[in-house]
């Protein structure tokens, strides 16, 4: 049975999608079979980033209308053999979504992958609360931002009282905090909200967080995830933080302000990364 | 130089918004949740609410619309203050 998860987070524009595929992809590279599904009927946008847009065919709700299979509307990954795309589409009706369509396509995906992750939409309406309503767990992306985090705590408790899990009286989908677009020169400033802070607001364990980084337009400028390049900061932030949702420790990078050494060193990567342990609550 | 200076002493005086932030998000978030009582964290201000201001009206014998509740929150305490207007003749 595979594991479904659910990347939200109320909010738009805070990197639900860049998480979604640079997840995806980093539990296929480490041999798990993975499918992502796009839940933003009408804004479909993982295509784009997964760099799979021109091999759309047929889409999600055209899997839930029973005018194509399974098999044919999941695309496979360029790179990678265990990774799907199951696109959205484009219609601008909203409810072709439906709960028992959903249900149908997350049974037959079930049995095929490990993780089915998926990618809601922002805000809190239909495809929003589809693409959390199975779920197993959920990466919550949150910006160091006063809307995004208060955002967030809205999902949060959607989370423990309009999904499966909790209307079955089970304990809520597993929540872990990704944090993205993270400044740790601007914390230090005293101009953006630390991590240590986010957390003690929103009360739920860290997962990850991913560092402002000029990779990740790169990335999605040229339709690959991030985590493919392993050369970049956010790149890293983001294998760390698969390693560690699969129970691996590995500690936090790329939260303290990098002190610069020389130029040399710098421009042949000699000086070390520096790590942190955080205190999970 | 004069100019250096003052862009010096601008920098120095910048407000720390980043504590702003946060101490505003300590406070709407909680008194949010306490609203939407879905988390384990916090009970349901309506519902005690209401269950307040049923018992007082009945227990003094008021209107309903005379009883009135709130909470009021800031960053070290909360306040949950109850007004009730008398009858005029009690």
């Amino acid at each position: 049975m595979a594991k479904i998860v659910v990347v939200t987070s109320g909010k738009g524009g805070v990197g639900k999608t860049t998480t979604s595929a640079a997840f995806g992809t980093g539990l296929a590279q480490r041999g798990q079979k993975t499918v992502i599904i796009d839940f933003d009927v009408g804004l479909r946008n993982l295509d784009l980033i997964m760099g799979c847009e021109r091999r759309v065919v047929y889409d999600f709700v055209n899997v839930i209308n029973g005018e194509a299979r399974l098999s044919q509307a999941l695309i496979k990954d360029k790179q990678l053999d265990n990774l799907f795309i199951l696109p959205a589409s484009q219609t601008r009706d909203k409810d072709a979504l439906t709960p028992e369509g959903v249900k149908k396509i997350l049974d037959e995906l079930q049995n095929e992958f490990d993780y089915i992750i998926c990618d809601s939409p922002a805000g809190i309406e239909r495809g929003a609360h589809l693409a959390m309503y199975y779920a197993d767990s959920a990466l919550i992306v949150t910006n160091p931002e006063v809307s995004s985090v208060r955002d967030s705590d809205r999902i949060l408790g959607l989370l423990s009282s309009k999904t499966k899990r909790a209307e079955e009286g089970l304990p809520p989908p597993k929540e872990h905090l990704v944090i993205t677009r993270y400044s740790p020169r601007r914390v230090e400033n005293g101009e953006m909200i630390s991590v240590e802070t986010v957390q003690e607001i929103l009360g739920i364990p860290l997962l990850g967080v991913i560092p402002e980084s000029l990779a990740v337009l790169r990335a999605s400028n040229s339709g690959v995830p991030v985590i493919m390049d392993n050369q970049s900061d956010a790149g890293l932030a983001y294998s760390d933080l698969v390693d560690r949702f699969l129970g691996q420790t590995v500690p936090h990078r790329f939260l303290d302000v990098v002190k610069k050494g020389s130029f040399l060193r710098r421009l042949f990567g000699g000086g070390k990364t520096t790590t942190r342990e955080i205190t999970l609550t | 130089m004069s100019t250096l200076l003052a862009f010096i002493k601008k920098r120095l005086n910048r407000p720390n918004t980043a504590q702003m932030a946060k101490e505003r998000l300590q406070i709407i978030v909680a008194h949010e949740r306490l609203n939407r009582g879905d988390r384990k964290d916090g009970g349901n201000l309506q519902e005690l609410q209401q269950k307040l201001i049923d018992m007082v009206a009945e227990f003094l014998g008021v209107d309903k619309a005379q009883v009135n509740v709130e909470l009021q929150r800031d960053k070290n305490r909360s306040v949950l203050e109850l007004n009730v207007t008398m009858p005029d003749r009690v």
